[in-house]
């Protein structure tokens, strides 16, 4: 589920609570969304990948984690690289390839195709 | 201030089937509006999960061959000219997104072009802007509620909530394509949450018949406490219990029912995907960026170390039952109503069986693009004089309840309907007794639905997708009580074999009175 929203990072660009497709945000007095119906959020990551400064956090679990999960601290996400990881391993963003374009996995079966998705 | 639109199409959804079908309608000349629930570019399970196409080159071989394997795992009910068609439609479309549309397909090691597989972000981001470029009019946040008909009892139109706008809105329009996707439940499995069955609830209130609904417990797996249902990769997957022994007969394709056993007699169900070799463990990465994010930040390497995984339903997105379409053009047994994607019956290419596989992707561009000519072509066929007819609202459940009093809310329906539906032993291994106990249940749900669930403003969307989601799960066990045998993946424990005299599809509809008939399997 949608854990952060880091107001240092955020340009107030309004992105994310237009895409989320659950409708998990408003949009805060000063600008900063809001995560105003965590319960509704599917974990399915669209938010991060559409924020353009890497300013949301998306959890893999399914249920909401307590105050003191790492998936609140800003600082220990940067370092350890997840803060924007999906959007970087897509490759959106300026300058980046999209991931699409160099997505070849393996082949499931021997005289099949390799994987692309 | 209600929002009034019109146009000649009204698409309804924005994944996959209903941006082909707007741009389809665009290109054809007629004016378009899409309205998605979410938003168009984001939603559904496409643009979340990514998509293996069912992409064959037109050689004969190829092609036969890809016919072929999926016959018996379906039961013998896809049909030979639909598959053909879908090929042939699924290729073109593949190859217009790839040098028309410029989406970047990788190349292959030997340095052919490969377009066998579309990411679900930039694939959906991709399609978007298209379909704005066309000139469709995509209306975001803005689920439908109902339809609307005009007196000779044609589809006319549709009524939503726009949620962040919080206001209602209305299309008049001459012909509708239901692109909602199946119904998924609620489930969380990965973007199939604003799945819940809507188009099909709203086709029934019209009118429209449904078939193949007993192949509708797809179950995905997924780490345990967690979303993403990406399954291709579990092929490397051993599956062991808490003691560390291999759980026997496990497996990804063949073999999640003892996956699904095992979990319900409490027990945990671990997995490591140790028989990828490091050339593989590299390449899964680049291919399938989503699935390696769960465990990237629950800190597991699932290459060496065991991890407990769930399977989560999935419903109709990955099973096969949906509205029944009548004609080439994806029409329904309804003047003006059109049908595509999840939310149409997949049957005719697939029969009882999808599950993981192509062939979802390559229905929901071709499904979507023959739906919106041939909407395109009904409207244009009705005349200007079509936006002045008398339209009428065909929402009950929900909407417009029975009763006088609010008995029930939209909370517990959903708690009802996934107390019936979600359960292993309810929907995956299917027995008679149960099944018909189940449905006593829902039926019951549905009456309080009927008589007792009203809501205000935005609220209705919620009870809107709890009425959808308890129609869907009633034509589901009507529709697999009438199979007494197993066939595709309708399974039942009561009835292990498969039946030859049962070689009929199952046409079901209804709301207050759910009925499911056999109907023969024609081309
Ligand atoms: C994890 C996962 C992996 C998959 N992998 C594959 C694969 O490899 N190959 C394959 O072929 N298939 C795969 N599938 C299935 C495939 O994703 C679906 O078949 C496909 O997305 C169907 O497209 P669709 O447009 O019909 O529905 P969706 O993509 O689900 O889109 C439905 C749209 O309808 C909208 N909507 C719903 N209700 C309303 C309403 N009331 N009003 C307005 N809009 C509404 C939603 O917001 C959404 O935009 C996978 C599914 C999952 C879940
Ligand atoms: S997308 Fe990112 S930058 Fe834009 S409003 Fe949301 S959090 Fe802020
Ligand atoms: S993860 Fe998906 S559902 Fe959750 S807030 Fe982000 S976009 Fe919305």
């Amino acid at each position: 589920m949608i854990e952060l929203v880091s107001a240092a990072r955020c340009v107030t660009c309004d992105k994310c609570v237009a895409v989320c497709p659950t409708n998990v945000f408003d949009r805060g007095a000063d600008g900063v969304p809001v995560i105003s119906r965590q319960q509704d959020c599917q974990t399915c990551f669209q938010c991060e990948a559409n924020c353009p400064t890497d300013a949301l956090f998306v959890a893999p679990h399914t249920h909401p984690l307590p105050a003191e999960s790492s998936a609140h601290d800003e600082e220990h996400l940067r370092r350890t690289g997840l803060l924007g990881s999906y959007r970087r391993d897509i490759g959106w963003g300026h300058g980046r390839t999209p991931g699409a374009a160099r997505a070849v996995g393996p082949a499931l079966s021997p005289s099949g195709p390799p994987l692309i998705s | 201030m209600t929002l009034e639109l019109d146009a000649d199409v009204l698409v309804v959804g924005g994944g996959p089937a209903a941006t082909w079908a707007a741009f389809k309608a665009a290109e054809d000349g007629a004016s378009v509006v899409l309205a998605d629930k979410g938003y168009c570019g984001t939603s559904g399970a496409t643009a979340s999960g990514g998509t293996g196409v069912w992409y064959v080159p037109p050689e004969p071989e190829a092609r036969e061959k890809a016919m072929a394997s999926r016959e018996a795992l379906g039961g013998y009910l896809a049909d030979r000219r639909w598959m053909a068609r879908v090929l042939d439609e699924t290729y073109d479309r593949i190859n217009e997104l790839a040098e028309v549309a410029r989406y970047p397909f990788p190349v292959g090691p030997d340095g052919e072009p490969l377009r066998n597989g579309l990411q679900g972000p930039e694939y959906m981001r991709r399609q978007r802007i298209r379909v704005r470029r066309a000139g469709v009019s995509i209306v975001d946040h803005s689920p439908v509620t109902e339809l609307l008909t005009a007196d000779d009892g044609a589809v006319a139109g549709a009524a939503g909530y726009q949620r962040q706008a919080d206001r209602a809105f209305r299309v008049r329009a001459g012909a509708v394509v239901l692109a909602t996707g199946g119904c998924a439940f609620l489930s969380k499995a990965l973007g199939c949450n604003v799945n819940t069955g809507d188009g099909a609830l709203f086709a029934a209130e019209v009118g429209a018949e449904l078939s193949g609904m007993e192949f509708s417990n797809a179950y995905g797996i997924a780490p345990e406490h967690t979303s993403v249902t990406k399954t291709a990769f579990y092929n490397y997957a051993t599956f062991y219990r808490a003691d560390g022994s291999v759980l026997d007969g496990a497996g990804s394709q063949r073999g999640r029912s003892v996956i699904a056993r095992t979990l319900l007699a409490s027990e945990k169900v671990f997995c490591k995907l140790d028989r990828a070799d490091e050339a593989a463990r590299e390449a899964m990465r680049r291919a399938q960026p989503n699935f390696f994010l769960t465990f990237d930040r629950l800190g597991v390497d699932p290459f060496t170390q065991p991890f407990a995984v769930t399977l989560l339903a999935e419903g109709t997105v990955r099973g096969t039952g949906g509205i029944r379409i009548v004609d080439d053009g994806c029409a329904t047994t309804v003047p003006g109503l059109y049908a595509a994607g999840d939310a149409a019956t997949r049957e005719l290419i697939c029969g009882g069986f999808t599950g993981g596989g192509s062939h979802n992707a390559a229905w929901a561009m071709s499904s979507g693009s023959w739906s919106g000519r041939a909407a395109a072509r009904f409207a244009r066929a009705l005349g200007p004089s079509a936006r002045e007819r008398r339209v009428r609202a065909a929402g009950g459940a929900g909407l417009r309840p029975t009763g006088t009093t609010s008995s029930v809310s939209a909370a517990e329906v959903v708690a009802a309907v996934q107390a019936e539906v979600l359960p292993y032993d309810k929907n995956y291994l299917r027995h008679g007794d149960v099944l018909r106990t189940a449905l006593g249940q829902l039926d019951g749900t549905w009456s309080a639905v009927r008589s007792g669930l009203r809501a205000e403003g935005t609220d209705v969307v919620r009870a809107r997708q709890a009425a959808a989601m308890v129609a869907h799960a009633r034509w589901m066990y009507t529709s697999a009580l009438a199979r007494s045998e197993s066939r595709g993946m309708a399974k039942r424990l009561d009835f292990p074999d498969l039946d030859p005299a049962q070689h009929f599809r199952i046409t079901s509809g209804g709301l207050d009175e759910v009925w499911a008939r056999p109907q023969e399997v024609t081309a």
